[in-house]
């Protein structure tokens, strides 16, 4: 079943550019450039492009709080933007560069809170959150006002909030952002668990690869407002050409034998790395054996290399 | 509501600080206008007597806190900052949710910035008690009016927010008339009818201060009495309808501040 859906969606900004003296320009500037979309219940799945792509303004017109500029979107059958009220109950939100929470208050009141505005029934609310304090930590810092938290606190607390009303759908921008290594293992641990469930759709923008790589199996990459990447992770380094390589370190100085399958990269005298380019890493060692070898190694391919050169406008052709 | 008395229960010793000033300003304003009234040199001005003109104040004093004339610029800077995001993505409309909380801001206010200069003026100046059974409830009734009205016009000066993103010219235009013409320096109808009646049925203004406190003194008979407070509800209906068609206007040109 298709939760979320978007078709040619679009999304424009007025901006005044300053001509002359006094004169003002008005430019229109397109944030998000036709963008379809189409999610299925219980889908895991990344959104990423470099600053500016557009990501946190699709989010947006996703969750009913900007009205897109033209396009059709459905999220859970609904239309976001007329029935954004119906929808929120519907859905949970977390922007990692806000705070939906009451400032002054403790979470603990929050919580409470959120339990009336969202009419959940007191057992299914209390079941939630039991849940969320056993596995995001919250029981130490339960009773601390709001503005007293530290940052990984707040987050585990927003996502908490996020997700006491049982929504079908969870939107993150950028959950992570701003959290130390415990914290971010934290929340990836939780989301993970709740992916498992298979009941919960998850959209996650992020700028932290690792997010997607241990959460998502399919990632979206959007630049210029437009998609240019639908498919697994697998899927985008074929794309882009990334290899494994085999680096060869010696024990004393030799030649490199020429590999089908395998282009050599780096030679020094006692080091050299080739990338599979067909072969496979043991059909390599056997061509290898006779050398003075000390050690190999393996690296898998990095996608924040295959992103990276994605978004510094390696020239992106439609898919393969 | 539960929320908007919690948040402000918070913050003690601002309501101390805020009821100390009330009550000060309070004695300022009594002597002041006494010292008028008795230069004046009849015994009642417009209708008022000291008795009436202290109780006037001094209530007054205690409604300010309550109604909120001035200093809620809580949308204005959630939609500078771009966090009204979050008040959108709630299911519940906002101007009823900002409502509900700011009723909830009144009850604490009731309870703590009303009270203080309510007992403390009547222990230095005469005091009126009303003389009809009708006048306490009516009176209640509002009090609780003014400051729904007064909500909708705060939540309207906010929301030019959504435009004008710094709303500081709006804010002191509005603290300027709303306190001259709402009736807080001086009681209004020290002014000619000719300006008074065409201010009470075409503003909201006076509706939001001087009709509570002229309901409290019995300046009128009852029926004038009931059709000022019947005045009232009627610029509630206007203003809050206003406030929904502001912010459905306001969200379709939405653009969220700081990504």
């Amino acid at each position: 079943m298709t939760v979320i859906s978007a078709r040619g969606l679009r999304k424009e900004f007025t901006v005044r550019v300053k001509v002359g003296r006094l004169r003002r320009d008005r430019r229109t500037v397109a944030a998000v450039d036709g963008v379809d979309l189409a999610i299925e219940r219980g889908e895991m799945v990344g959104y990423i492009g470099p600053n500016g792509a557009g990501k946190s303004t699709t989010l947006k017109m996703l969750t009913g709080v900007l009205t897109p500029t033209a396009g059709d979107i459905s999220v859970c059958g609904l239309s976001p933007v007329r029935q954004r009220t119906r929808l929120a109950r519907r859905i949970g939100v977390v922007f990692g560069q806000r705070s939906q929470l009451w400032w002054d208050l403790p979470l603990r009141e929050s919580f409470e809170l959120l339990r009336h505005i969202y009419r959940v029934p007191p057992a299914e609310h209390a079941a939630r959150l039991l849940r969320c304090r056993a596995l995001l930590d919250l029981d130490e810092f339960l009773d601390t006002p709001v503005r007293q938290l530290s940052l990984g606190q707040r987050m585990r607390g927003e996502l908490t909030a996020a997700l006491l009303h049982g929504p079908e759908v969870l939107f993150l921008d950028e959950p992570t952002i701003g959290l130390d290594v415990v914290s971010k293992q934290a929340v990836r641990g939780f989301l993970a668990e709740l992916g498992a469930t298979g009941d919960v759709t998850l959209m996650l923008t992020t700028h932290d690869l690792a997010d997607i790589e241990k959460l998502c199996r399919r990632l979206l990459v959007i630049d210029h407002g437009r998609v240019v990447h639908d498919g697994t992770i697998e899927a985008l380094h074929a794309r882009y050409g990334s290899r494994r390589r085999v680096v060869v370190e010696l024990e004393s100085p030799a030649a490199p034998p020429e590999v089908i399958g395998a282009t050599l990269v780096t030679v020094t005298p006692l080091r050299f790395e080739y990338d599979l380019t067909g072969a496979t890493a043991g059909e390599l060692l056997v061509r290898l054996a006779g050398l003075p070898i000390r050690d190999v190694s393996i690296v898998e391919p990095d996608i924040e290399d295959v992103v990276a050169r994605l978004y510094t406008g390696v020239p992106v052709t439609d898919a393969p | 509501m539960g929320a908007g008395f919690r948040r402000y229960s918070t913050y003690r010793q601002a309501t101390v600080a805020g009821a100390f000033t009330n009550t000060v300003f309070g004695f300022l304003r009594c002597y002041v206008l006494l010292a008028v009234a008795a230069g004046a040199g009849t015994a009642t001005v417009a209708g008022y007597d000291p008795a009436r003109l202290a109780t006037f104040v001094w209530f007054g004093q205690g409604l300010l806190a309550v109604v909120l004339l001035w200093g809620w610029t809580e949308l204005a800077d959630r939609i500078r900052t771009g966090d009204v995001v979050a008040d959108l993505l709630r299911p519940v409309h906002p101007v009823t949710r900002y409502l509900a909380t700011d009723l909830g801001r009144a009850g604490h206010a009731v309870v703590t910035r009303f009270v203080p200069p309510v007992l403390i003026g009547p222990l230095f100046f005469p005091f009126y008690v009303p003389h009809r059974w009708t006048t306490v409830p009516l009176f209640a009734v509002s009090v609780l009016l003014a400051t729904v009205l007064c909500f909708g016009c705060r939540y309207l000066v906010n929301a030019t927010g959504y435009w004008l993103l710094d709303i500081r010219g709006p804010m002191i235009l509005w603290a300027l008339v709303s306190g001259v013409l709402g009736g807080l320096y001086f009681p209004l109808r020290f002014l000619p009818d000719a300006l008074v009646v065409p201010l009470w049925v075409l503003t909201p203004l006076p509706s939001l201060f001087q009709t509570p406190l002229d309901v409290l003194v019995e300046i009128d008979p009852t029926p004038r009495q009931l059709w000022l407070v019947v005045l009232q509800a009627a610029w509630v209906v206007l203003v809050l309808v206003l406030c929904r068609v502001v912010q459905r206007r306001a969200e379709r040109r939405l653009v969220v501040q700081g990504g």
